[in-house]
């Protein structure tokens, strides 16, 4: 659970600076996101890697949850899980679900047209597309409030798994105070980002 | 002394128990194999009986009341335990250990037990460190000690203030281990309600399955009984709820005698009593006397105002207070043994000076060491011109390391802070001196039944000292029971399983189950708690802390009627044959309230001061014990003829030839 | 005070359980959680009524014996105590107080509040000891220094009490804090290291087959354990896990 968390944040970081260049430099986005499509490594070795880490991740959750459940068959009639641990650490569950939900839309959004594009439909390579078509992507407003609402979740959902994943590989000592400060602000910090960088693009329309 | 042969080895002092372990018999490891053995309780004593007997060979069952061996009462023993290192390089040694223990108990125990304990003590710390307990240690890494009441020397090794808790939890480990090699069967959640004897010998006992209700029959070659003291027998005491007398009972009306029931350990340094719904007392550790000095007002006028609530402690000057144990006592001031420390309490209590709402209470300041604290620390952190508040708040961290859990456990239950305002504490009942009587070997009056740690009577005599009973508890179980007891098994290696289905087994069973039937068949008039209640206050008022004849007389009759009422009339809801804690806490009860008055007829007989036993009667002009040696240098043991009136009196006569007897003074 | 007491109340192991209320009055701030429900029981018996049965012995908050679900609170709202040195005056007059007992498929209801925790022996049993014999004919006990920080440490893991509120905390019914206290306390000090990789192994070995839950690091048993145990505990034990599976 914690080392396919730490892989995923790791490559979210990775995502979130490829996109920041969206607002940035467009032309510095189209550059990476051509590079990033059409490199052997990355679309042979790398994505297949990343979408096992997606499914082990939620594969395993998944079975924590069942067996976390069936460790307490008979539930409490009262309790009062605010006193003592935060609803994140509780409800990752929840937020994990949401990101996984979103995680569909978003692979429908992108990575099924990328697949379509590339693979069935056999177009031609062209490097400046990656710009426009993801600033397209945000002009409904709907998707727009779904991406913003599922990085919300996202953040919740890091707020608990990334710092709780040190932890788990056994990293508690004097350093800890400082690897949750960088936690917690990572986990505002990213998720915001997206934000800014869906709000962004839903405002500043591309005008023909 | 006939019957009571204490067995005690010929030869000097200190080589007895060395020669004696050459001299007996032992078992050879292919016959351990075959020889069972019940060890009931599983504090101290009896988890490390049970742990070493297993280690050795045996098959050992081991049985505990509570719902892990891991519970018993033992794991509440704060401050410390004893051992002659001297690490501390202050002239401690065994025979000193042994020679304050004998003193500390004001002459009433056995010099060969005291010898051998003290002996063997080194070598608990030996062995508790390779299990793994962790002893408080010093920044060099060697293990750090501290000093109790009664001593001149520190030899007292600690883990916090839960010393109890984490050599239990050694001793537990122990078994674990034993478990799980197969070694131990542990039962708990049982209670041992009597005990087999087939042919004059402890061939097993009726245990019952506290959960299912099921009454039970075990068998062994040999039955240890490990089950503690009898304090409860006061209701209030600092024993936990369950801490009962029943299995020591049962085998006492089976035959062992009981020894010098009237030797009880009040302690000085509970949290007083708050009301009536009180269930139990809460010990604040011996340890605390170290730094803490014990004061009432000087003026009649000043302790009235603070029981009152008009007058704050911290408000009296220090002209206007009464340490009345640095007073008393120069020499050992506020480390004074527990006896005498608790009597100076009643004294100014009964005089008038007690400082809570029920004038039951007496200071224990720790403003002075929390003073004295902050200057060494702002000098040796090299803090300059530390002010007051400096000071203050440096000697509060030294303290709070020293005490912090005592202090925290203080401040939960009087909800008031301990390092602003001094502690108010009084004397409860503790620990019980006497048990069932046992010789050299440990081994009761019947054959094959040994006794260990606080259940018998034989290493404190009429007073324990501080961080004693961890010692003897461990040492009776690691070191001793384990090697005598295999001098009564080496007969028996040829014996074979013992059937349960001897009529001894039947008739024992069919005794519990009539005992059972006839507890839930009470009219039903009072709850258990009533009478225990009831006998508590008459134990407290007439056989507590001061003692006279005409009192002890009055118990006597008052008990005796009480039993009778409360057979008649006890109510106990619920059935027998399921878990029903009422039917337990009755069981009990019923044995109390023979001990009892067993209890008073031996203050009775018993007309001399020593240790915690004080007949009003017999004290010197400045109300200090007077001992009698002349008529009273024995241990009573009673043998059991039905009603405890009829108990008959042996004495085991008590010869020093190593310790010339003195008038105990701490002055 | 006056208070509504909402208790589980359940007849054995088998029986179905129901939470039933028991209005209670006359009750004083010094009183102790467990002294009121001596105060209930006792009026429950005076009516004829089978009293509330609960675990408790030594009600000085070492022995771990006492437990209670108080609230959805395992010990209640206090904090760094067990039930028996819980004070009425924590809770106000016309409170209703749910009590219930711990709750995990581990810890199996005996009846009304009592529950089966010999689960925890059983992970101790499976490792949680150092294998010397008890003869006492081992080194003199200063031959081996121990920084006292190491010391320190391994004895505040070691004062865990066994009570289970860990487990009754944790939203998992996991059993981490528990057994990474006791492995924690060996593996700080050097007389459990010849053991410590086959010791981590069987303690979790045996915690998973008991059935209790894994650890999501919520920190609910840190807040809840009566003696403060930290979760550093469960780090150390997680990383011993990780360096003995490395070493098989």
């Amino acid at each position: 659970m914690a080392l396919s968390g730490l892989f995923l944040v790791f490559f979210l970081a990775q995502h979130f600076v490829i996109n920041i260049t969206s607002v940035i430099a467009p032309d510095t986005f189209n550059e990476w996101s051509h590079f990033m499509g059409y490199n052997g490594l990355v679309q042979f070795i790398l994505q297949p890697v990343l979408i096992a880490g997606v499914i082990v991740h939620f594969a395993m959750g998944i079975a924590l949850e069942l067996k976390n459940n069936k460790a307490r068959a008979i539930k409490y009639k009262q309790y009062n899980g605010n006193a003592n641990s935060s609803w994140m650490s509780r409800n990752m569950i929840i937020t994990g679900l949401v990101v996984l939900a979103f995680l569909g839309l978003h692979m429908y959004d992108f990575w099924v047209h990328e697949m379509a594009y590339k693979y069935i439909e056999v177009n031609p390579e062209s490097p400046t597309r990656y710009y426009e078509e993801t600033v397209l992507k945000f002009e409904p407003f709907w998707r727009t409030i779904i991406y913003v609402i599922s990085f919300v979740l996202l953040s919740l959902h890091l707020w608990h798994g990334f710092a709780s994943s040190f932890q788990t590989v056994g990293v508690n000592n004097k350093y800890s105070a400082g690897i949750q400060t960088f936690t917690k602000i990572y986990s505002i910090a990213i998720p915001l980002g997206f934000i800014f960088i869906a709000l962004y693009h839903h405002f500043n329309p591309i005008t023909h | 002394m006939g019957i009571l042969d204490s067995k005690v080895p010929k030869g000097p002092l200190a080589a007895k128990w060395t020669q004696h372990k050459n001299d007996i018999n032992l078992v050879n490891p292919a016959n351990k194999r075959n020889i069972d053995i019940i060890v009931v309780g599983t504090g101290l004593a009896g988890g490390s009986a049970a742990a070493t007997l297993a280690e050795l060979g045996y098959n050992v069952k081991t049985f505990c009341y509570q719902d892990s061996p891991r519970r018993a009462h033992s794991i509440a023993a704060q401050g410390g335990i004893n051992a002659a290192k001297n690490y501390q390089g202050d002239g401690d040694s065994a025979y000193r250990l042994f020679y304050d223990t004998i003193k500390g108990g004001d002459y009433r125990s056995r010099e060969a037990n005291v010898y051998r304990l003290a002996e063997e003590s080194a070598n608990i710390i030996d062995q508790c460190v390779a299990q793994g307990v962790p002893f408080a240690r010093e920044y060099g890494g060697m293990l750090d000690n501290r000093s109790f009441g009664g001593v001149l020397v520190s030899r007292t090794f600690y883990a916090k203030g839960q010393t109890g808790q984490q050599l239990l939890l050694g001793a537990y480990s122990a078994m674990n281990r034993q478990i799980n090699r197969g070694k131990i069967q542990s039962f708990n959640r049982h209670e041992m309600m009597d005990m087999v004897l087939v042919d004059g010998k402890a061939r097993g006992i009726i245990a019952r399955d506290l959960v299912t209700g099921k009454i039970e029959r075990h068998s062994a070659h040999a039955v240890v009984l490990a089950t503690g003291g009898y304090g409860n027998v006061f209701f209030l005491s600092t024993n936990a709820m369950g801490s009962n007398v029943m299995a020591a009972w049962r085998a006492h009306r089976r035959g062992a005698f009981f020894a010098n029931p009237c030797f009880t350990q009040i302690h000085p340094t509970c949290i007083p009593v708050s009301g009536d719904h009180q269930s139990k007392l809460t010990l604040m550790s011996e340890s605390l006397r170290n730094d803490g000095r014990i004061w009432v007002p000087k003026r009649m006028d000043d302790a009235i105002a603070i029981r009152e609530g008009k007058l704050k402690p911290i408000q009296l000057k220090e002209e206007d207070r009464d340490y009345y144990l640095e007073r008393r006592y120069p020499a050992f001031g506020n480390l004074v043994p527990r006896d005498v420390a608790s009597r100076a309490a009643k004294e100014r209590c009964d005089a008038g000076f007690g400082v809570n709402k029920t004038g039951e209470a007496v200071y224990l300041d720790f403003a002075s060491a929390i003073q004295r604290y902050g200057e060494e620390e702002a000098l040796t952190h090299g803090i300059k011109n530390a002010d007051d508040k400096e000071i203050t708040r440096l000697g509060k961290k030294v303290i709070e390391a020293k005490y912090g859990n005592l202090f925290q456990m203080y401040e939960k239950i009087v909800d008031e802070n301990p390092y602003e305002t001094p502690m108010m504490i009084y004397p409860a009942v503790h620990y019980t001196m006497g048990g069932l009587w046992v010789d050299y070997n440990l081994q009761t009056t019947i054959e094959g039944c040994y006794c260990a740690g606080e259940a018998n009577f034989s290493d404190h005599g009429a007073n324990r000292l501080g961080a004693s009973a961890l010692m003897q508890g461990l040492a009776d179980g690691y070191f001793v029971l384990p090697y005598t007891i295999g001098d009564y098994l080496s007969k028996d290696i040829r014996t074979g399983a013992i059937p349960t289905d001897l009529p001894e087994f039947d008739a024992a069973e069919t005794a519990v189950q009539d005992r059972l039937d006839k507890l839930m068949a009470g009219s039903g008039q009072h709850s258990v708690d009533f009478y225990h209640k009831k006998l508590g206050k008459i134990m407290w008022d007439k056989c507590g802390m001061a003692r006279n004849a005409k009192d002890l007389q009055d118990a006597i009759d008052e008990i005796s009627a009480l039993r009778a009422d409360f057979w008649a009339n006890v109510k106990i809801p619920g059935k027998a044959d399921g878990m029903n804690q009422e039917l337990e806490k009755a069981g009990r009860v019923a044995d109390f309230l023979e001990l009892g008055e067993l209890f008073a007829k031996d203050a009775l007989t018993r007309n001399e001061s020593c240790g915690g036993h004080f007949r009003e009667e017999y004290q010197t002009p400045e109300g200090e014990a007077l001992r009698d040696d002349e008529n009273f240098k024995f241990v009573s043991a009673w043998e059991y003829k039905g009603e405890p009136k009829d108990a008959v009196l042996h004495k085991e006569e008590l010869k020093y030839e190593n310790i010339e007897l003195k008038t105990r003074s701490y002055k | 005070m006056k208070l509504n007491l909402k208790i589980w109340r359940q007849k054995d192991a088998k029986s179905k359980g129901e939470i039933v209320d028991y209005p209670i009055k006359g009750i004083e701030g010094d009183m102790s959680f467990l002294e009121m429900l001596d105060v209930l029981n006792e009026e429950l018996i005076n009516k004829g009524e089978e009293p509330v049965q609960f675990d408790h012995d030594c009600r000085e908050g070492i022995c771990g014996a006492c437990s209670l679900q108080i609230n959805g609170e395992p010990h209640g709202p206090d904090r760094l105590v067990t039930t028996c040195q819980l004070h009425m005056r924590k809770f106000n007059d016309g409170d209703t107080i749910v009590i219930e007992p711990f709750r995990a498929t581990a810890f199996p209801v005996i009846n009304d509040l009592i529950v089966d925790r010999t689960s925890f022996d059983r992970i101790q049993q499976a490792g949680g000891y150092i294998s010397v014999n008890t003869s006492g004919n081992t080194v003199d006990a200063n031959a081996i220094p121990i920084n006292k920080h190491d010391a320190d440490e391994a004895m505040d893991a070691a004062t865990c009490i066994g009570c289970g509120a860990c487990v009754a905390a944790c939203k998992n019914a996991s059993a981490m804090l528990f057994t990474s206290a006791k492995v924690s306390q060996f593996a700080l000090l050097p007389q459990g290291q010849v053991e410590a990789v086959d010791r981590v192994q069987n303690m979790v070995r045996q915690m998973d087959l008991e059935g209790f839950g894994n650890c999501t690091n919520t920190g609910a048993c840190e807040v809840e354990c009566p003696k403060g145990i930290s979760l550093e505990n469960i780090a150390r034990m997680n990383r011993e896990y990780l360096s003995a599976t490395t070493k098989g």
